[in-house]
């Protein structure tokens, strides 16, 4: 692993509540994401996974009423302790969502530098540096290198989905995350977003959320399984099990993860 | 299973369908036939009251055929010999021509009078105050809108979208009312001024709420991608959201602009009406529907042609504002 190239950032995650207005979604979940590794969170429908990976940048708290309790660390900062600006975190942890997202007034240029003019830069050799590098690095530069100034919509699913990721990418993040980044897209679109994965994970550390067990099992380091617990009079998420891909899908500790895993449930 | 066991029932159903099928065409010809007969009498009417001098000159007072200047409040020609010296009418402040005085059993015969003179103040009027009404509507009720539709959740903001929707039902006579308790009274004078906030009054609460409903389509995931990128609110909103909507914010303004041209009660009580061409928003202006007002109550038919021909105009200036409506959505829409 080229990992002793790129700074390793890790994550901690201890005691996160995440609330809806006043309905906690998901029991306290201790979770650790480790420098340069691919953590998979997988679950059932409802089992608060997506809301937990939306807690790490703090995107939970854009939905109304929505806030999130405990803490969650980035290397040794507490993202969530009083004077820490939300949309700075965002910039260090950066996120990538279901549906592709092309912005749809900007071009194909565009929709990579507007991240870079946020964080105030505006020499024009500059931009198309950042731009052109991130491209690459998403696999996409050579697809797209004769049509910038075209509008993202031009782009097939896939390609816009590896184009949210430049623009995610182009801010120089420590940590990304990824809301099933494939469930919007075809096969073959997935498989070019799995083969970027791997690559990223040599710069950065990554959280995916996915419904595709596979998809869990062939890019992932390690695993957290999410259950949901409908007894109550709300279901409520937790967190079963976490653990190495390999020992969750091979050696599942916990019964529920079995059942789920070998389709009995979920 | 034999699948011609319903036959008796497939036949009553399709013709149930079929009869409610021609109930929507007839409803939908009630609703369009008004319409193309409105445009239609418009059109025909109006259009054979236009010509070169409709467009280019102002009111002058109508003349008798093949006469000089008519006095306008007894429709007789004025005997320009006899101002002066003759006697007042103490009703209109004119000089009684003693030849028609007191003899009344001679009517005149209004329809041989022939107009002339323009509606390029009412032009003019019309462009000045509705252009000036949508440069303060728009970037208030832009905000408003912005407002409703990104900080959804305060209390303050129901409050705001109930006052939009009421404000925008008001008769518009009240908002005249007001306009003139408002801008007139206090100013001492009717103005451009004062017509185009009248207006403004109306055109707010549209922009608003198109905005807030254009904005509500924008997609969160967009929102969400810019906020992800570490965009603070008020720059996701500014940089991308309201240019994803902008083409239908651009309708609501276009539509807000179609609406107060075609306003005529808030007009009435604070522009008053000017017969002379003005470029000056603080004198009292012209405005094409206070001209059609005008022109339908006249006693003389020609000058009831006139109206037609404002009628028209307005009409035209609106369909052309509703087109332009439907070129820039579809062109923007395809790129």
């Amino acid at each position: 692993m080229a990992a002793t190239a790129h700074p390793a950032h890790s994550m901690t995650v201890r005691g996160l509540k995440p609330f809806y207005a006043k309905r906690q979604a998901v029991q306290a979940v201790d979770l650790d994401v480790r420098a340069h590794e691919i953590l998979a969170l997988i679950g059932p429908s409802g089992c608060g996974k997506s809301t937990v990976l939306r807690c790490l940048n703090r995107m939970h708290e854009t939905i109304p009423y929505a806030h999130a309790e405990g803490s969650v660390k980035l290397d040794d900062l507490d993202i969530y302790q009083a004077g820490i600006d939300a949309t700075l975190v965002r910039r260090k942890i950066g996120m990538v969502f279901q549906m592709p997202i092309a912005l749809r007034t900007r071009s194909i240029y565009e929709n990579i530098a507007v991240g870079l003019r946020l964080g105030g830069m505006n020499d024009r050799l500059e931009l198309d540096r950042r731009v052109e590098q991130a491209l690459r690095s998403a696999n996409l530069w050579d697809e797209v290198k004769d049509k910038l100034q075209l509008s993202g919509l031009a782009l097939s699913g896939g390609q816009q989905q590896r184009l949210s990721i430049a623009r995610t990418i182009a801010i120089e993040p420590a940590v990304i995350l990824f809301d099933e980044p494939c469930s919007a897209l075809d096969p073959i679109s997935t498989l070019k977003i799995e083969e970027l994965l791997l690559q990223l994970r040599e710069r950065y550390t990554l959280v995916i959320v996915t419904h595709n067990m596979q998809q869990a099992a062939r890019i992932s380091d390690r695993t957290a399984v999410f259950m949901v617990e409908r007894g109550q009079e709300q279901p409520v998420g937790l967190l079963v099990e976490e653990g190495s891909t390999e020992q969750i899908f091979s050696k599942p500790r916990d019964r529920r993860t079995e059942e789920y895993i070998s389709g009995k449930v979920g | 299973m034999n699948i011609q066991t319903n036959m008796q029932n497939y036949a009553g159903r399709s013709l149930v369908d079929r009869a409610m099928r021609g109930l929507t065409v007839v409803a939908t010809a009630l609703a369009i036939i008004p319409l193309f007969l409105i445009i239609g009498y418009v059109l025909i009417v109006g259009g054979a009251a236009l010509n070169l001098d409709f467009f280019t000159q102002t009111y002058q007072p109508p003349v008798a055929v093949g006469s000089e200047a008519i006095d306008p409040a007894t429709g007789l020609p004025i005997d320009s010999t006899l101002s002066g010296s003759g006697a007042i009418d103490p009703a209109t402040g004119l000089p009684i021509d003693p030849s028609t005085a007191g003899s009344s059993e001679e009517q005149p015969d209004l329809s041989q009078v022939e107009a002339r003179g323009g509606v390029l103040h009412g032009i003019v009027g019309t462009l000045m105050i509705t252009i000036a009404a949508l440069l303060i509507s728009l970037p208030i009720g832009i905000m408003a809108g912005i407002f409703l539709a990104e900080y959804p959740d305060t209390p303050f903001n129901t409050f705001i979208r109930f006052c939009c929707d009421v404000l925008s039902g008001a008769p518009s006579i009240v908002i005249g009312v007001v306009g003139f308790t408002l801008l007139v009274q206090t100013t001492r004078t009717y103005s451009g001024v004062a017509g185009a906030i009248a207006l403004t009054f109306l055109m707010v609460p549209t922009i608003a709420r198109t905005t807030e409903e254009i904005l509500k389509l924008v997609p969160n995931a967009t929102r969400e991608a810019a906020m992800a990128m570490g965009a603070p609110m008020w720059y996701a909103t500014l940089t991308v959201v309201v240019p994803t909507a902008l083409s239908g914010i651009v309708t609501g303004a276009l539509l807000a602009f179609a609406r107060g041209a075609g306003e005529t009660a808030p007009l009435l009580l604070t522009i008053q009406g000017n017969s002379n061409l003005s470029f000056s928003l603080f004198e009292p202006l012209a405005a094409l529907p206070l001209l059609t007002y005008k022109y339908i109550e006249s006693p003389f038919p020609a000058e009831n042609q006139l109206a037609w021909g404002t009628a028209f105009v307005l009409m035209m200036l609106v369909l052309g504002v509703n087109l332009l409506v439907r070129i820039t959505t579809a062109r923007i829409k395809k790129g």
